[in-house]
């Protein structure tokens, strides 16, 4: 009978790289800023480390396959490093490796990082997908692009609650008009400017009815962490550690798009949430969840994902949205360091760059941003498309809260 | 009795004015005003000959079985594909029997599709054939400011040889075969070369078409007087006039060329017309037909009384009706790909078609033939070897699902400004169709402001892409939102 993760494993250090267009540098020298903050952090020699995974998406055009881009970058000591690759969740895949890597026993302590240099294509936007997507689905799949895939949830969403497009534009244009106003007090984030909604209202269209404001930025970064067991965590002089109380992964079986589905939520994110209050002993995630980092690629995806993590009742986002809710100083919290929005999203490193600002907040080290007396604070990733997809929640708070 | 079973026609919604044409290039060549009457019918930008092909076929075959087909003739001198049977891909889209056919490719010449004609009335006479489908169509390209390019409509047109149900007896032929070479088009070419109008005119349709039917008419011993229409090709609006003096008939039984509303539709046009004739046509009427490129064929038809039984097809009258106005000649130019425009660096991905993946999918990818689970009733696609039902899970017990010809409407869509198209926005939506399975489909043919939730669409079979590296050209359907409704 599993017992799930709660309380099993402790975060004794962590690092963010600078998340922008980092023209001058490479993906090793976004994971090596990362890593040098993260060592330091947590305060051990590079040579305890007994395993470490690596997390980047696109590696045709970032580091290439494998993991010996990580193991030759940080000049690792010959340990087991293993690159995993899940779309978006593919930052907390690599936590959730190291994390069940320590847990299970096999490691004392273990390194996650995260890395992707997605400004080294050419062009604005993710990379393009037809080589990413298997020769079956090159003969057939709709011309889609990331905006347009959850853009699509947009038509979807209005219709099950016979919502005007023009609520539902306003309702996101508060999303993104909160996270940039968040973003603003990061130095570590790309986007340091306000925007107004009136901004966001009358921004170009990249996909109906998302314009540019309601899609994330796109920039290069890097995010680590090391973790061991909250026994060692002890010995080594840590005391009130943050610790892993849930991490949960859900993945389209192919329901979405070929059976039944009202276009209106996720069911991935709303099973994966589910499973992880339950691993996280939450009853009441409205009441009891201080913060969150959810996948805001677009404003869209962050109004659904309210109701799916069962924050908002089902059609009502929108109106807690509006009613500042989420917003730094509601009830709430959410993309509290800016989020995608803000940061971009080097999809290897988004995941960890999350879990990163609520080991910050749990720390009492957010700065300007600090939220008062954080318990429990979720991170959420979802990867592909709204009809087809992998979910990853993880929920951090203090050992033993 | 051997003869037309039934008829089908494709004319694409776009229509380009003249006008349009005049107003952007006559001050590079005057002498296209001379014929800047109505407007042609254009192919949108994700059709061709095939497509076009195929949705004349399947308005064709509208309530007839298409696993009776024992052959499917393509003619077209606009064909993708110089070694790969192009009549295969369309007999693959219609989802026909594989075994026991024998299809065909009919090109190189204006004329196939009437000769495509013939050799499959003469197969069934000759009892070894029961049912063939003969479908031409052409896309042809024409260069900027040329009396192609106002002259050049695009369109399809398709009938259906048998035995069973004939609507329009077959009363004869004659053929006649000369090396008249009013244009041809090279090897690796893009476009037609012609040689003069006034020699093609006088020489070529005025000689040539009259001298065929003479010839028709003392091999049969018919007389001209005989036929309610005699449709013949010719672009020349006044040289089509001096043919029926000359076959000395009135005016009102030469079937109009279509230069107004549609333009000449190459390989498909004898056939466009013929179609456009039996949609007119009575029992007991007759109609001649002619064709003209390096000669010409004449075949007679008799109409029956089984015509009355005709309703499924929208033929050539209903796709004419179905018309909105292309109102940019710069739109137009990109859509033939006469001009070049920055598809952006994420139109650069060029993946190989992978001939692996395509033969085991052909189904599913040429005829959107999904899977139906024998224990649960599921409709699906694609399909897979798992039924996509939750806790049906049955294995490897499916049956084929044409979803090409079903009912279905958007679920959820968008138009994205950032994919590469050519017609930006690329517009793209989850589709769910009656009677169950629902897939995500580009959409085409459609205005992204007129899209709702709910509304209907119908399948089209479309240019996918082309791989200009390797000359591959791929296929799948899309949906075509109904804005008026089903």
């Amino acid at each position: 009978m599993s017992t799930g993760i709660r309380d099993k494993v402790a975060i004794i250090g962590m690092g963010c790289s600078k998340f922008g267009e980092r023209w001058n540098d490479g993906p090793d020298a976004l994971m090596v800023e990362a890593f040098q903050e993260c060592i330091a952090d947590a305060g051990i020699d590079k040579k305890e480390i007994q395993a470490a995974w690596l997390a980047t998406c696109f590696d045709e055009i970032s580091v290439g396959k494998s993991a010996l881009p990580a193991s030759m970058a940080l000049k690792l000591p010959n340990i087991a490093v293993t690159r995993v690759e899940n779309f978006c969740a593919s930052g907390t895949e690599a936590f959730r490796g190291a994390v069940y890597g320590v847990a299970s026993g096999a490691y004392d302590i273990a390194l996650a990082i995260g890395v992707e240099k997605l400004k080294d294509i050419g062009y604005g936007g993710l990379p393009e997908f037809s080589t990413a997507m298997g020769s079956l689905n090159s003969l057939w799949f709709a011309n889609m692009t990331a905006p347009g895939g959850f853009a699509m949830l947009a038509s979807g969403y209005a219709a099950k609650y016979g919502l005007d497009m023009q609520f539902i534009k306003k309702a996101i244009a508060h999303v993104s008009v909160k996270s940039h106003a968040n973003g603003a007090l990061n130095p570590k984030a790309h986007l340091r400017k306000q925007v107004t909604e009136e901004q966001v209202l009358n921004a170009p269209m990249i996909a109906y009815p998302l314009g540019l404001f309601d899609c994330c930025g796109v920039s290069d970064g890097s995010a680590c962490a090391i973790v061991t067991t909250p026994e060692i965590a002890k010995s080594l002089g840590k005391k009130d550690s943050v610790t892993v109380k849930a991490l949960q992964l859900s993945l389209s079986n192919g329901t979405e798009i070929a059976y039944d589905w009202d276009g209106a939520h996720f069911i991935t994110t709303t099973k994966a949430s589910t499973a992880a209050y339950k691993e996280a002993g939450i009853k009441n995630p409205r009441e009891e969840i201080s913060m969150m980092e959810v996948h805001d690629c677009f404003s869209i995806t962050e109004l659904v994902t309210m109701e799916d993590l069962h924050i908002s009742e089902r059609g009502k986002a929108p109106e807690d949205i509006l009613n500042g809710l989420y917003d730094r100083g509601g009830k709430v919290p959410c993309q509290v360091d800016g989020g995608l929005k803000c940061f971009g999203h080097p999809i290897g490193a988004s995941g960890l760059r999350m879990i990163y600002e609520m080991y910050l907040q749990l720390n009492g080290r957010a700065g300007e941003r600090q939220l008062k007396d954080p318990k429990f604070g979720l991170t959420h990733n979802l990867g592909g498309f709204p009809m087809m997809n992998v979910c990853s929640i993880a929920i951090v708070g203090k050992y033993g809260a | 009795m051997v003869g037309i079973t039934s008829y089908g026609g494709y004319i694409p919604r776009y229509r380009l004015n003249r006008m349009i044409i005049v107003q952007n290039m006559a001050w590079y060549f005057p002498v296209i005003m001379a014929v800047a009457q109505g407007e042609k019918a254009v192919a949108n930008w994700d059709e061709d000959a095939m497509s076009m092909a195929v949705a004349a076929s399947y308005d064709c075959m509208a309530g007839k079985d298409r696993k009776s087909l024992d052959g499917v003739y393509l003619a077209s001198t606009t064909l993708p594909f110089a070694d790969r049977m192009n009549a295969g891909i369309i007999a693959a889209a219609l989802n026909a029997p594989e075994g026991g056919a024998a299809n065909a490719d009919f090109s190189a010449c204006l004329r196939a599709g009437t000769t495509a004609s013939i050799a499959a009335i003469e197969a069934i006479m000759a009892g070894g054939k029961k049912n063939v489908l003969v479908v031409a169509a052409d896309q042809r390209r024409a260069k900027m400011a040329t009396l192609h390019e106002m002259f050049y409509g695009d369109g399809a047109a398709a009938l259906l040889f048998g035995q069973d149900n004939v609507i329009a007896e077959f009363k004869g032929s004659y053929s006649l075969s000369c090396d008249f070479v009013d244009h041809y088009k090279g090897y690796g070419k893009e476009f037609d070369y012609g040689w003069e109008e006034r020699w093609i005119r006088d020489e070529g349709y005025g000689k040539i078409i009259p001298q065929a039917i003479a010839g028709f008419l003392k091999k049969t011993g018919m007389s001209i007087g005989d036929f309610f229409k005699v449709i013949y090709p010719c672009y020349f609006s006044g040289t089509h006039k001096d043919i029926a003096k000359k076959l000395g008939i009135d005016p009102s039984k030469a079937q109009n060329n279509l230069h107004a509303v549609c333009g000449d539709t190459g390989t498909a046009h004898p056939l466009v017309m013929l179609v456009a004739a039996l949609e007119e046509a009575k029992p007991g009427d007759k109609l001649l037909v002619a064709s003209f490129g390096q000669g010409c064929d004449v075949l007679a038809f008799e109409v029956t009384e089984k015509i009355k039984d005709i309703k499924g097809p929208k033929g050539i009258k209903g796709h004419l009706a179905n018309k909105v106005d292309l109102v940019s000649y710069q739109r137009f130019s990109k859509f033939r790909d006469l001009i070049t425009a920055d598809l952006g660096i994420r139109g650069e991905a060029n993946p190989n078609t992978s001939l692996t993946t395509l033969w085991r999918n052909r189904k599913m990818i040429l005829g959107l033939v999904g899977a139906k689970c024998k224990q649960c009733g599921t409709p699906q696609f694609p399909p897979s070897p798992m039924c996509i039902k939750p806790d049906c899970g049955t294995v490897n017990e499916f049956e084929d699902y044409e979803f090409a010809n079903r009912k279905a409407k958007v679920l959820m869509f968008t138009g994205d400004m950032l994919a590469a198209s050519v017609d930006p926005p690329a517009v793209y939506g989850l589709v769910g169709f009656d009677g169950g399975g629902r897939t995500l489909l580009d959409f085409t043919d459609c205005d992204i402001n007129q899209i709702k939730v709910g509304m209907p669409v119908t399948l089209s079979f479309r240019r996918r892409s082309i791989d200009k590296v390797r000359g591959f050209t791929g296929y799948f359907w899309k949906a075509i939102p109904q804005i008026g409704g089903e």
